[in-house]
């Protein structure tokens, strides 16, 4: 063995032991820390939702009595959770199926179709990225007033749908541009119409994207209390987000209760999240092309 | 079943022109071969003939309908794709069945539509993966299958085996050609490798810049190419060319190379005395034995035959022979190009002298 070699094999040893093992030690610590930071104050939301205000006070980390259902009773029987709940799930629902469809076929017509001022069009919907959409309340609540649209879900869904658009649109027509294009003129020799080869071809293989853009615009739907406020006055038509501050009072707060619906409210999405990301992770592992 | 008639097609991006008038004759149920250098624009012409290209001048007809204006889902072309394209969500069943399902044709007749290509492919086995699954040589085949099934008026081929390895190609060379037998149905293929143009095409296109250069039956391409590119491009290892003038004395003629080498002519060849041309032999056409000295340069031997680079004059020449040679490089050997199957070319058109 040459002197070559061996300073190579004690460099390789080096690399696979002592250095690699505090590396990865190190990571794992921060991982670990992080994920506590991350999942400590839902774990407190969760157990306080469990808890009378007295207990909530006296032993604000400690471990509740899983039996002490009475806060998720209070809220069942004696507020309009469900009704909330169905307000929100029909707001988000709509917003992100509009924003998916909309934005997939801007995408696909700016990524595909060679046209004078795709490039701008492009800029046009990155550009709305830049653009904090909260600035604009005062003319959106004169153009919603002048629609007609205040105080119904529609006005929330135009201005989630619009809010999603320019990043849906960039991811995807990132997206699609990498899918070959030998694919779509394999479906037109096939026999394919334009809104078939997408239907059939381009939307399956740009799924994983879809569900990344999906949930980016999910959390921001569902949690958003912003517009709602400006936007909706009628009780039966408030989200979540916006009701729940009902069980909010002026003078005394039962901090129980509203735990409980704040542990039921973070819970579909959070379901939701898990099941989106399993699919995600399964499309980016058995699309492989070639 | 149709032929394909290309009648002085031209193709311009922006304002440059890069096919300047082609014309083809493909004859019904033939096997016809678009070879040529990357760039020449052959991918573009069976893009043309495919419908995913615009014409921008001349017409395209397959069968008696010039199909200029008729898009790429309604000419029942099928392709075959140089990345097989393959549709990755699907199984193999589904991409045969996709073109099937979109004609609208009973669920009886695809199922056994299918299961007749799969039959002659040998893909039976392998109906329910996905292509990620399959190895390169079945995802070719099944983007065979996808083609077939479909029983369409013509066949293309866009460098179909350059994804392969060398031994999966020479098999899929003859597979794909015996099966244009088979079913009898025109095709059209693309390639920028000679040796597959030879062995499959019944007509070969050269093509270059946009130009056909010679069409013609793959015998008569290395027999009598029309001019030095074709020349050059058809054979391997390629032909070798040397400049010279033509001299007579008496009923005595023969080519004087510019340092002065007595080469044979061919018997037909005329020309009058002092006419420059260039001349052109292919390395398995020079003979060993009583002729010119030539210095070894380089020897490859193959077991079969041997390839010797050789220093004649100051020109640099192929060999290649059936005999062993033994010399070592440096040593000097005898050869003699066989007359009867000399070139000779214009120097300055490049086109073949008779």
């Amino acid at each position: 063995m040459t002197a070559v070699d061996a300073s190579r094999n004690a460099a390789a040893r080096e690399r696979s032991g002592l250095g690699v093992f505090t590396q990865d030690a190190l990571l794992q610590i921060f991982l670990i820390a992080n994920t506590f930071i991350m999942l400590f104050p839902i774990l407190v939301m969760v157990l306080n939702g469990f808890k009378t205000n007295a207990e909530i006070f006296s032993s604000p980390f400690a471990l509740p009595n899983f039996q002490n259902l009475s806060n998720f009773e209070a809220i069942a029987t004696g507020t309009s959770f469900v009704r909330y709940l169905f307000n929100s799930v029909l707001v988000t629902g709509l917003s992100i199926g509009f924003i998916l469809i909309l934005g997939t076929m801007a995408a696909y017509a700016i990524a595909r179709y060679a046209f004078r001022g795709s490039g701008l069009l492009l800029l046009f919907f990155i550009a709305g990225l830049t653009v904090p959409l909260k600035l604009a309340i005062i003319p959106l609540f004169i153009l919603m007033r002048d629609l007609g649209l205040l105080d119904t879900q529609f006005s929330l869904i135009c201005v989630y749908t619009a809010m999603g658009l320019p990043s849906t649109v960039f991811i995807m027509t990132g997206f699609i541009r990498t899918l070959p294009r030998d694919l779509e003129d394999a479906a037109r020799m096939d026999g394919a119409s334009e809104f078939k080869i997408m239907r059939s071809v381009i939307l399956p293989l740009a799924r994983p994207a879809m569900v990344i853009a999906a949930i980016q615009n999910l959390v921001p739907i569902w949690n958003d209390f912003f517009f709602p406020l400006v936007f909706i006055q009628t009780e039966s038509l408030k989200t979540l987000p916006q009701g729940l501050t009902t069980f909010m009072g002026e003078y005394n707060t039962n901090w129980g209760v509203l735990f409980a619906g704040l542990t039921l409210a973070a819970a579909p999405i959070t379901l939701v999240y898990i099941v989106l990301s399993r699919q995600f992770i399964n499309g980016m592992t058995s699309g492989a092309v070639k | 079943m149709s032929s394909v008639v290309i009648d002085d097609v031209r193709k311009s991006y922006g304002g440059v022109e890069v096919m300047h008038g082609v014309s083809v004759d493909i004859p019904d149920g033939s096997f016809v071969v678009l070879v040529g250098p990357s760039g020449c624009g052959k991918s573009t012409l069976l893009r043309m003939i495919a419908g995913l290209e615009e014409i921008s001048g001349g017409t395209i007809s397959i069968g008696d309908e010039v199909v200029n204006d008729v898009v790429a889902k309604d000419r029942d072309i099928a392709m075959v794709f140089q990345s097989y394209a393959l549709y990755p969500h699907m199984t193999i069943f589904d991409n045969m069945d996709f073109s099937l399902k979109l004609r609208g044709l009973s669920k009886a007749e695809r199922k056994e539509r299918i299961d007749k290509a799969a039959g002659i492919l040998g893909l039976r086995e392998l109906l329910d993966r996905k292509p990620s699954a399959l190895s390169g040589g079945q995802r070719q085949r099944v983007a065979m299958g996808r083609a077939i099934v479909r029983e369409p008026k013509v066949f293309l081929f866009d460098e179909p085996l350059s994804n392969l390895d060398a031994k999966l190609r020479v098999e899929m060379r003859s597979e794909i050609k015996a099966l244009q037998h088979r079913l009898d149905t025109t095709t059209i293929y693309v390639t920028h490798d000679q040796i597959e143009a030879m062995t499959m095409g019944d007509r070969i296109v050269v093509m270059r810049d946009g130009r056909v250069e010679q069409c013609d039956t793959p015998l008569n391409l290395y027999d009598r190419p029309a001019n030095l590119f074709v020349a050059e491009f058809i054979g391997s290892p390629s032909m070798n060319f040397v400049p010279g003038r033509f001299r007579h004395e008496g009923a005595e003629r023969w080519l004087e190379t510019e340092d002065g080498l007595h080469l044979p002519l061919p018997p037909d060849a005329a020309g009058e005395e002092g006419r420059r041309v260039v001349y052109g032999f292919r390395p398995e056409h020079l003979v060993l034995g009583d002729g010119l000295p030539a210095t070894i340069e380089l020897v490859e031997p193959t077991g079969a035959e041997t390839m010797v680079l050789l220093k004649l004059g100051v020109a640099e020449v192929t060999g290649v022979f059936r005999e062993r040679i033994v010399e070592p490089e440096g040593a000097t050997l005898e050869v003699w190009p066989d007359p009867a199957r000399v070139h000779l070319f214009d120097p300055d058109t490049g086109m073949r002298l008779a």
